[in-house]
């Protein structure tokens, strides 16, 4: 704390704390209170701020000090359990994973639910479409052999290096929410449920491959992707979403073709 | 209370909500937001067979060959020699007199309706929301596009150039 590590002390620094770290933030919510009003709106909240601490403290510090009914979800708070995707400053982000100095703190940073999803409250949106898709594409292990295995499933590093990528999910929306195919049409399966089928389609280990990718052949199916690239830039764990969906859509092809 | 507020609100007799008076409460909620269309447990079962993956495939296809067509019409027609002035019923009678451009231009047209009905399906699918808006539109397009393929592959074939 003792250390000024910013040059500038412009903005709120007020006298006699030119050493502080905190600077002045504006967080600008997008609200929706059903109990209250039919309308959603935006809600300034303007307080002191560390700029190395990240949005979701910034939504702790509302939360606790100045509004308490602000909605929203988190859980882990380190990156990993994939609740507290929001659109923020427009582009999905994870809140615990944006540090507030990287999305220019000097303007009013704004926060909304992510989109196409049913908004219940605030930040809080309905994750069950999202969930059902995620569910159609089968995303467990299966295997025609029904006896019970005697020994571990053996897979060698290369096969494991197939899929590795997509291993990563962590089934915070962000990406699915961020693709306007899925805006306009939420009945498409979107990139989370293709990076998930994607996960087992080419594990060696599992012999569901052809039915998944039948799923994904569907109206619904990879064949709605427009390669718009959306996806990959908002996953928070760096998946190559688009990558993915292409590798999908040419095992169709080549096996179909 | 502000429930009974909410019903007079939708009666007929004409008398709003007491000003100042909250129209939702706890219980008597707004409704909450909505997307557009929603997945369900029903969605996605409408197996079509490859229909969507070939529809994919085409629109590649099409518009690499599109590419050299509608370049090389463009240029043939409006670039060189003379530019756009020599288009006369002449030059076009001239043109069909020969059996690659017959196969040119069919093939041009086509390709280019196919792909153009293909792509502006995949922007209704997008854009209209309603399934009854979605089949009306949809409807409208094939007609056009069956319309249009047979008068164009009719002219190209019968065409006369001693009409008069
Ligand atoms: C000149 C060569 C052309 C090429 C290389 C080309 C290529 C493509 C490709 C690859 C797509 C698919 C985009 C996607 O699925 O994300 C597409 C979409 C489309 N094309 Fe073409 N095309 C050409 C000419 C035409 C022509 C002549 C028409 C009009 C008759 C046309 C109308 C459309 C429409 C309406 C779409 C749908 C747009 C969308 O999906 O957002 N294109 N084109
Ligand atoms: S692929 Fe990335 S953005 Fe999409 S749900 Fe998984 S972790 Fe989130
Ligand atoms: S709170 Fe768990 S991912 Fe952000």
């Amino acid at each position: 704390m003792a250390t000024p590590t910013l040059e500038k002390t412009d903005g709120g620094a007020e006298p006699g704390f030119a050493d502080s770290p905190y600077i002045t933030v504006t967080f600008r919510v997008r609200r929706f209170n059903p109990e209250v009003s039919a309308e959603a709106e935006w809600q300034d909240f303007t307080f002191e701020m560390d700029p190395k601490e990240r949005v979701l403290d910034g939504l702790h510090k509302i939360k606790w000090d100045l509004d308490g009914t602000l909605t929203f979800r988190r859980s882990c708070a380190h990156g990993i359990c994939g609740s507290d995707a929001m659109r923020i400053n427009g582009k999905n982000r994870l809140a615990c994973k944006t540090l507030i100095k990287d999305i220019s703190p000097e303007k009013p940073i704004t926060i909304e639910p992510i989109k196409g999803l049913t908004v219940l409250k605030d930040l809080v949106v309905d994750m069950e479409p999202f969930f059902q898709a995620y569910r159609d594409v089968m995303p467990f292990l299966i295997t025609k052999d029904t006896n019970e295995p005697t020994r571990e499933r053996l897979q060698s590093a290369e096969d494991r290096e197939r899929f590795d990528d997509t291993t990563k999910c962590i089934l915070c929306a962000a990406c699915t929410s961020s693709c306007p195919v899925f805006w306009n049409d939420g009945q498409y399966f979107g990139p989370a449920a293709i990076v998930n089928a994607h996960r087992f389609i080419f594990d060696s280990r599992d012999e569901a491959g052809e039915q998944r990718l039948e799923i994904l052949n569907d109206r619904d199916g990879v064949w709605r992707c427009r390669t718009t690239f959306n996806c990959t830039d908002a996953c928070p764990r760096g998946i190559e979403i688009t990558k993915a969906i292409q590798e999908v859509k040419r095992a169709l092809i080549t096996r179909r073709i | 209370m502000s429930n009974n507020v909410a019903k007079t609100d939708s009666t007929a007799s004409g008398i709003g909500p007491v000003e100042g008076t909250p129209l939702y409460s706890v219980d008597n909620p707004a409704p909450v937001i909505e997307p557009p269309r929603k997945r369900t447990k029903k969605t996605g079962r409408a197996t079509r067979g490859n229909f969507e993956l070939y529809a994919w495939l085409f629109m590649r296809l099409s518009g690499v060959v599109l590419v050299v067509l509608v370049i090389g019409h463009l240029l043939v027609q409006l670039v060189l020699d003379g530019g756009v002035s020599k288009i006369s019923f002449a030059f076009v009678a001239g043109r069909w007199a020969s059996p690659f451009w017959q196969v040119w231009d069919l093939l041009m047209l086509w390709l280019a309706m196919l792909h153009g009905t293909i792509g502006l399906r995949t922007i209704i699918n997008d854009y209209a929301e309603r399934a009854n808006t979605r089949v009306w539109l949809k409807g409208l397009l094939y007609t056009a596009t069956v319309f249009t393929i047979l008068l164009g592959t009719l002219v190209i074939f019968t065409f006369d150039p001693n009409i008069r």
